[in-house]
């Protein structure tokens, strides 16, 4: 059970389908069910999608973790973008600056068991999401 | 001169005497007054009414091995096999019933048996007791720690099992006729269940080609704004599969529960009972409800 | 990716496929639209089976595909949504509101059959 780290570099469009794949076949080696792996694979998608709305280019990272009693997936997005303003109105469903639907933080948020983000305008953003195998 | 041979004469005798040399001096204790403590510790268990659920030969032949693993710990301090031991034991003694308090309590028991044994062997001897249960308590503690966890969590995946298997059948997707499905919910649901429940009826949907799905809730006794997002949600999954979700059975409590707590329920598609959700499901079927005052 | 567009009768198929990036659906957006004018077309049915995962631009791409379809007066069907895609999607928030669904392409030419043997 030696799933080690990938880093998929995000600068295009092109990417999030890679990033999001890539996120699938790892769920499924750290023995996500297929339920899982697509909310996942779909977390991955929109954490890809606003680096490349926003940031235009940054990277995602994913880890298989190992605690004492659980295994998980650890999905890491960071970015040198504008970063975010006010992170309690971007995790508020329904905001959204670049036009989007704006569901997407807000949405990873429940896709996912363990959310973190640190943002300060002008440094980027980085986005650090867990999911727990059931 | 003669002070600073007494001082290395000092340091040599604690030399001698390192944690891990009284340790075997310990054990060596135990092992010869085996039969004799464990008898001591069995009759101690029996007294302050512990394991009731086993007989006294089970308890015998358990107080053995946990006697001589226990004593096999405090000589070699693998704790791996003390662990794997302390599972093994937890898989055979939780079916019957026994409780975590009563393998605390054992374990504790033994603890204490060993060490008045020690403090009866060593009485004259104060310094050297001292010496012997400053090697001899962190051990035990440790023991004992180890096999209350190994308990415990052996204890939580027998309860995990368990409830699995009665979210498994305590959902069931039934199929009426050709098309449409029922899934009477009753009990409580938590998001987990309500996760599960969600699951198996998209599934359903696909392989029994469900167009329309009556979602009764007629047992469920309380819904929190956690579960009723979930319903909303599942309605909306099952939408997305081209099936029309009714609800039925919604008590006025919970409908005045949801409203309250700014459910929206205009998404739902609720009928009265259940009765009222199949007749209203065979209507969307396009079957025609046998009734004398509709007019048609 | 070429999205490749099926004439069916008045009814036009556009089968996606599972790796389908912004550049492929906005493509696909422009061109069933126009095929939609070119061959008058009275409805669209768009077949996910194959996407295993909907996320936010995916999803409204297809609203905005059945918007566009709607304004010149055909309808459009989504089929073939996963159970697991469609739970990620709801997780999400992502509904498609307004929108028909249908379990698979059968059903979604049954239900425009219906739907139109009904209207006319």
């Amino acid at each position: 059970m030696s799933v080690g780290e990938i880093r998929v570099e995000i600068n295009s469009d092109q990417d999030i389908v890679i990033a999001r794949q890539k996120g699938r076949v790892m769920a499924g080696e750290l023995g996500f069910s297929s339920g899982d792996a697509t909310l996942i694979a779909t977390a991955i998608s929109e954490l890809a999608r606003n680096i490349v709305s926003y940031a235009r280019t940054g990277q995602i990272k994913l880890k298989g973790i190992h605690g004492s009693s659980r295994s998980g997936i650890l999905v890491i997005a960071s970015d040198d973008g504008p970063g975010i303003i006010d992170i309690r109105q971007a995790l508020r469903d329904g905001f959204s600056t670049s036009g989007s639907l704006g569901l997407g933080l807000p949405g990873v948020r429940r896709l996912m068991d363990e959310f973190e983000i640190n943002s300060q305008p002008g440094k980027g953003t980085m986005v650090a999401v867990k999911k727990w195998r059931q | 001169m003669a002070k600073r041979d007494n001082t290395s004469t000092d340091i040599e005798l604690k030399r001698t005497e390192e944690p891990s040399e009284l340790l075997r001096e310990l054990v060596a204790h135990l092992r010869q007054n085996r039969t004799q403590l464990r008898e001591e510790w069995v009759v101690r268990i029996s007294e302050t009414r512990l394991l009731t659920a086993m007989t006294k030969e089970e308890i015998f032949a358990e107080a053995t091995s946990v006697y001589d693993s226990y004593v096999e710990a405090l000589e070699t301090e693998a704790f791996e096999a003390l662990q794997a031991y302390a599972r093994n034991l937890s898989e055979r003694i939780i079916p019957r019933g026994v409780e975590t308090h009563e393998v605390v309590g054992i374990v504790l028991l033994l603890r204490d048996v060993l060490a008045r044994s020690l403090f009866a062997k060593y009485q004259t001897d104060f310094k050297k007791l001292n010496r012997i249960l400053d090697a001899y308590e962190p051990a035990a503690n440790r023991i004992a720690n180890t096999v209350a966890v190994g308990f415990v969590q052996e204890r939580e995946r027998v309860i995990r099992q368990q409830q699995e298997a009665i979210r498994e059948l305590s959902t069931p997707v039934l199929q009426v006729r050709e098309r449409l499905l029922i899934l009477p919910i009753i009990g409580v649901i938590d998001p987990q269940r309500a996760r599960q429940l969600t699951e198996q009826l998209l599934r359903g949907i696909r392989t029994n080609r469900a167009k329309v799905v009556v979602i009764d809730i007629t047992g469920v006794a309380a819904m929190d704004v956690t579960v009723a997002n979930h319903l909303v949600q599942t309605v909306e999954a099952s939408r997305l599969l081209g099936a029309t979700v009714i609800v039925t059975g919604l008590s006025p409590e919970i409908a005045q529960t949801l409203v309250t707590i700014g459910v929206d329920l205009g998404k739902m598609n609720t009928v009265g009972d259940l009765q009222g959700g199949i007749e209203q499901a065979e209507r969307l079927l396009g079957y025609k409800v046998a009734s004398i005052t509709e007019p048609n | 990716m070429e999205v490749p567009i099926l004439k069916q009768g008045a009814f036009l198929i556009a089968t996606f496929q599972a790796a389908l990036s912004d550049a492929d659906l906005n493509q696909l957006r422009m061109g069933l639209v126009q095929q939609v004018v070119k061959f008058r077309s009275r409805a669209v049915i768009v077949d996910v089976t194959a996407m295993d995962v909907m996320d936010s631009f995916a999803s409204r791409t297809l609203r905005e595909i059945a918007h566009m379809i709607r304004l010149r007066g055909a309808e459009t069907v989504i089929v073939g949504i996963q159970p697991e895609v469609a739970f990620a999607m709801v997780q999400l928030g992502l509904t498609l509101e307004g929108v028909a669904t249908a379990l698979d392409l059968e059903e979604g030419l049954a239900y425009l059959n219906e739907r139109f043997r009904i209207t006319k």
